[in-house]
Formats: C-alpha cells, structure tokens, sequence
C-alpha cells in the first residue's frame, strides 16, 4: 500500500470527497516549486498532482501550456521533476504524488527506469495523458512492477464498451476528463458530469477523480457529491503564475473548506458505504 | 512482367496502427473513441466501389489526373547519367499532391456528416488544398497555420482566405508547422463531436499515415503505367522528398514490392546536419512520441521536441511519418538530406533549363537526383517526384538569390 492507496482508505473512512491540486514542476522555478509543495498538505491538498513539462502539450489549454514554459525556460527536466518529488518527502512524507505529463519525456528516460525512480523518489502514481488504453499495457506492468499506480484517464467521449476496456485491470483512481476539451477550457456542466461518472463507475470500484474546466469552489464542493476526488489545475496554476505560491496556498485552502463543508453538510455516510 | 500494382495489404500496420515498433495511435482519450469512428468509416468507404469511382472521378474532373510524365531531357543530357522523368503534382489543382489527400478525407468528411474540418498547414499548400475541398463540398473550414510560416508563405494564406477559409495564426514554439499541429489537435479535442480532422501528411495517429498513403499511392500507380507505356518497364529509381513524407509514400508505395526499384527519400538538410538546425528526423533523430505517433523525432535528451529548420515551410517540422521510419530500418528505402543552399540551387537550375518553378519541397528531391543521376547508366530511368509547384515560394528565392543561384 503506497501514500495513494493509504490517502484513498483515509478518505473513504471520513467519508469526504479528496482535493486534487495541480501544479506544474518547476514553475515558476525548481525552489520556489519546492516551497509551494512543502505548503499543499498543510493548505488542505489531499493529493498533489505535479506536470512534467514538455514542448507540446497538446490537451492543455493556454494557462497550463504556459507553466510548461515557464518551468522548461528554468530548466526543469524530468530528472529535476523527480528530485522535486524527492525533496518534498524530506518535509511531507504523506501527502501522495501523481505524476502527470506526456509520454515522451518518460520515454527517453526509459521506462523501467521513470517508474522505479519515480517510486524511489516519493512518488505514488502516473497518469500519462497521451498513453491510451491501446499501448498501455506494458507501462501499467513497468509501473505495477516498481509499486506506482498508473493511473486511468476517461471522457466524456468513452462509451460503455471503452469504459469497459480501459477500466479492466486498472489500480489506484480513475481520472475522469469532464468535457471534451484541453485543460482550464469550459466550465462543465454537472449534469453531464454527474451521467458521465454514473457510466464509469458501472465499469470500477475505484475511486473517481473530476478534472478539468473546474474552477471555483461551489463548483468543486457540487461535483464532489459525484466524485471521489475533485482535481484543480489551470485555476491554481493561474493564481500561482498572477499572485505567487501564497495566493495559490490560499486558493487551495478555499477549495479544501468547500469540500469538507460538502462532506458535512451534503453526503450521508450510507450513500458512500453503499460502494466498495 | 505484370502492371498489376504490389497490393497494399501486404504492407499494413497491424491493428493498433503499427508498422513494425512504429506508429500507433498515441493520443488523449478524448479522440480515441474519434479514431475509431475514422477507421470503421475509412473501413466502409474502402469497401464501398462507389466511394472509389466517386473520389476518381473528382480527381480525374476537378484535380485533372493524370497528372503527366515529363522526360526532362535537358536535365539527362546535362547531367550524363540516368534519363529523368518528373512526375508533375506540381500540375495538379493548387499546385501540389496535397489534394489527393484531400479529395479523399473530404469524401469522408462527408459521409461522417461532419459540418466543420480543421487542419494544420506549414507551406500552406495542405491548408490550400483543404480549403479548396471545403468550398467544393460547402463544408466550414479552419486552417492552422504557424505565424513563421503566414510571413514566408503569404500568397497561400491570401488564398485561402479567397476560398473562404478562416486562418487561425499560431503563435507558440517557433510559430511553425509542428505548433499548427499542436493547436489543430486542441481544437480537434473541443470539437471532437462535430469536426472533422482532415490532417496533410503520412503522419499523426493510426489511421492517418495509412489513410494518407492511400489516397496518395495515386501518384506511384500512375507513375507505375506511365513509365512502362513509355518504356515497357519498371523505373530503377525514384526520388522524393521527405516531410512528414506522404507524397513519397505515395510515390513509393506501389514500388515497395519490386525489389530492382530504389526508392530514394530525401530529407531537409537545412544549414547542415552538423549545424542542428535542420529537419532530417531519419537521418539525425531517434524514435519518440509527438502527435500521436511513435517515429523518429528531433528531440534532446529530456525527450523535448526541437524545432526543425528548413527553407522550405512544408519540411519543416521534426517529425515524420511511420512508415518512413519502418522503410529506413528495413532498408527498403534510403534516406539522405539535401541542405538549404543545394536546394535553392535546384530551385534555379530547374527553372532555366526546363522553365518550370519547382516548390522549395520539390527542390530537394531534384537537388539529389541532380548528385544521384551521374552514377546511374543511359539506359536507367529515374523518376523525380515534383510535389509541388514554387510560385508561393518566390519571396523566399528572391531573398536568397546571390547566394545560391
């Protein structure tokens, strides 16, 4: 059980829904990254999301290409991005790390040795977002085989049978993508929402994270009546870039009392005991 | 001897869209289930004989295939080798192969009942090409382009905007073809239910690179009956030049099995290979993933892809299709490179001695048959493939004229 699994039973246990929060590794440069991650925990992130930047991002909107910049302009290299990780546990050996990028630059660094060094760098899982259900197979055993979740994406574009296929076999949450669209684009409609992840969880028992287009907190405190885990990304990475890591910690800090006020005042402890 | 053409099944990627270790369809799950709605359709249409006569028809009507064999005679006399003979796409209507592509994935278009198609253009005869079939099937249309590129390739962006199309410049990286790219596939993602991706080259995600070379093997099959009404054989070696690479998988592909054809791709040199700044992907890359195909890539050690460099906008991108990269390490087909200034000179000499203006794409291909056909013997036939024509191009070889002419 990594920092993941254990962050997902703790959850489940207080019966709330887990924030996600997104930042790109190195933005806006490898220490003051590292200072902003030493704050998620404390600030109320469940789980910490970290991008690995790369030239061409093509399912992140304007806001996230930016932070691709900005961070590979200073340097960041996916070595750098797990020495960050390994840096974060020397303050935060609990809060779980989800790696997110592209296939590329985990390509180049081989990929029994991304996934080992990621694990031995404190990382917990990687969700690759040109990785579909197709050619995975082999990196979800590279991942299984040096205990880091690779973690499932879905859309509102995948029907039942594909559900059915990427979902088989996959381990720590699913990431499903709310609109059909790149990061921080259109806001989403709950009503989709709540359809769409009604479907995936026809096809899992893990735990379900909503992302993208998700950018105030009454959003987030309403889609955490549908999803496990509620991910924020351009929002935070916006504030970061406008009003520095303490505006960005404050922000995370809003999110984080919206979800646990959801968790009050909203969900009936019988209605999440109902699911495994 | 037969004229049958190779069968093309002989030389399919398997069912995940790989030719050997490359290709694939490495995109967001956003498009996958798209992909796969472009291959159950692709599918329907190939087994549809109405489909074929429908698009031969266009092309044949509209494109005005045949396009014609030319034997360039003042070349082989100057050159003393080979007898040349140029494939013209550069006659074709608006001027390049590209719209053979485009008369078939339009066709498509149509039959998904897509109202809007995106593309991505560099030289801007894709974005031409695609505008043009959109005006003919009364489709909306949104071109692509890299700001780089709308600056060196202004004729083509006015065109397209005479066929009604609408022009998105794109900004980011170096402002040229593979950022295009990147933006078309973002709009493609928002839009996935309504638009149509009507993509330029042997490139991208599975089905592309195999559906582009299909509507392109028009070229080789056609070169294939023209040589052998004229010459009552086979060529023995073909050349063209390598972008993503579709009009020399077109050109090549019906060859592919007749192993005394030598197939000859040719690369952007740019200012060197030494230099770095070229676009030669097989020749000075390794594989990777960039736009949903894995290939060989520019890229540096973190697995960043570079921006190419080349004189010619169409070149430019560090990428290249699949099944090139296939045919380099089976060894059927070879690869060299042809630098900026070589190219610029081929440019010149093929409009004085044969009065024709080939595009900057095209003068590559020829800069090497100019160095490949002296080793040949009178009695060998080598075919250069002219994808396009080079009135766009005219700013570029005006700036440049004095160094290279």
């Amino acid at each position: 059980m990594n920092r993941l699994d254990a962050r997902l039973a703790q959850l489940r246990a207080q019966n709330r829904a887990g924030l996600v929060c997104y930042f790109m590794a190195g933005d806006p440069d490898f220490d003051a990254s590292r200072t902003l991650l030493a704050g998620l925990g404390a600030a109320g992130a469940d789980v910490i999301e970290l991008g690995l930047p790369f030239s061409d991002p093509v399912a992140d909107g304007p806001t996230i290409q930016k932070a691709h910049l900005r961070a590979r302009a200073a340097g960041q290299t996916t070595a750098r991005t797990l020495a960050l990780v390994a840096a974060l546990r020397e303050t935060d050996a609990t809060t779980p790390v989800v790696l997110m990028g592209y296939l590329n630059p985990a390509l180049q660094y081989g990929v029994q040795n991304f996934f080992a060094e990621a694990a031995a760098s404190g990382a917990d899982a990687a969700l690759l977002l040109d990785l579909p259900v197709e050619h995975a197979a082999p990196f979800r055993a590279a991942a299984r085989s040096s205990g880091l979740h690779l973690i499932a994406m879905t859309a509102p574009t995948s029907d039942d049978a594909r559900l059915a296929e990427i979902l088989r076999g996959v381990s720590g949450f699913v990431y499903h993508a709310t609109i059909n669209g790149t990061t921080g684009a259109a806001r989403c409609s709950p009503a989709e929402v709540s359809t769409a992840i009604a479907r995936v969880r026809r096809h899992t028992t893990l735990p379900v994270a909503a992302g993208f287009g998700i950018r105030e907190p009454a959003q987030a405190r309403d889609l955490a009546e549908q999803a496990d885990l509620v991910v924020i990304g351009s929002q935070l990475v916006e504030t970061l870039a406008q009003g520095g890591a303490s505006a960005a910690l404050e922000s995370v800090y809003g999110f984080a009392r919206a979800l646990r006020g959801a968790a009050q005042s909203v969900r009936a402890p019988c209605a999440r005991g109902s699911r495994p | 001897m037969t004229m049958t053409n190779s069968p093309r099944q002989a030389r399919e990627p398997d069912a995940a869209g790989l030719f050997g270790r490359f290709g694939g369809a490495y995109m967001p799950e956003t498009l996958m289930p798209a992909l796969r709605e472009l291959r159950e359709e692709l599918a329907k249409a190939d087994a549809d004989a109405a489909f074929h006569a429908r698009r031969r028809q266009i092309l044949a009507d509209y494109v005005g295939r045949p396009s014609p064999l030319f034997p360039a005679e003042t070349l082989t006399k100057e050159l003393g080798g080979a007898q040349i003979f140029l494939k013209r796409e550069d006659l074709n209507h608006t001027g390049a192969h590209k719209i053979n592509n485009c008369v078939g994935q339009i066709l498509l278009a149509e039959r998904m009942g897509k109202r809007r198609v995106i593309a991505e253009t560099g030289a801007g005869q894709h974005g031409v090409a695609t505008a043009t079939v959109c005006a003919l099937f009364g489709l909306r249309c949104v071109i692509y382009m890299g700001a780089a590129d709308m600056a060196r390739q202004a004729p083509n962006v006015a065109r397209m905007r005479l066929l009604g199309a609408e022009i998105r410049a794109v900004q980011s990286g170096a402002a040229t073809l593979k950022d295009a790219m990147n933006e078309a596939l973002r709009d493609w993602i928002t839009h996935v239910e309504d638009s149509y991706y009507l993509l330029g080259t042997g490139a991208g995600p599975h089905p592309y690179p195999t559906m582009v070379r299909d509507f392109q093997r028009i070229i080789g099959e056609e070169t294939r009956e023209q040589v052998f009404a004229r010459c009552g054989r086979l060529p023995d070696a073909l050349v063209a030049c390598v972008g993503g690479g579709s009009n020399a998988i077109g050109l090549f592909h019906p060859f592919l099995a007749e192993p005394s054809v030598r197939c000859y791709g040719v690369e952007a040199g740019g200012f060197g290979l030494a230099s770095g700044k070229h676009a030669a992907c097989l020749s000075g890359g390794r594989p990777g993933v960039l736009h949903g195909n894995y290939t060989y890539l520019l890229q540096d050690e973190d697995g960043q892809i570079l921006d190419a460099h080349s004189v010619s906008a169409g070149l430019d991108y560090p990428g290249v299709g699949p099944e090139h990269a296939q045919l380099r390490e089976s060894g059927r087909v070879t690869y060299a490179t042809v630098d900026d200034d070589e190219a610029l000179a081929a440019f010149h000499w093929l409009a004085r001695s044969q009065g024709i203006l080939p595009a900057l794409e095209s003068a590559h291909a020829l800069a090497f048959a100019r160095r490949l056909a002296p080793t040949m013997t009178p009695d060998e036939i080598l075919v250069v493939n002219l994808s396009g024509r080079g009135d766009k191009d005219l700013d570029t070889v005006l700036q440049h004229k004095g160094d290279a002419a």
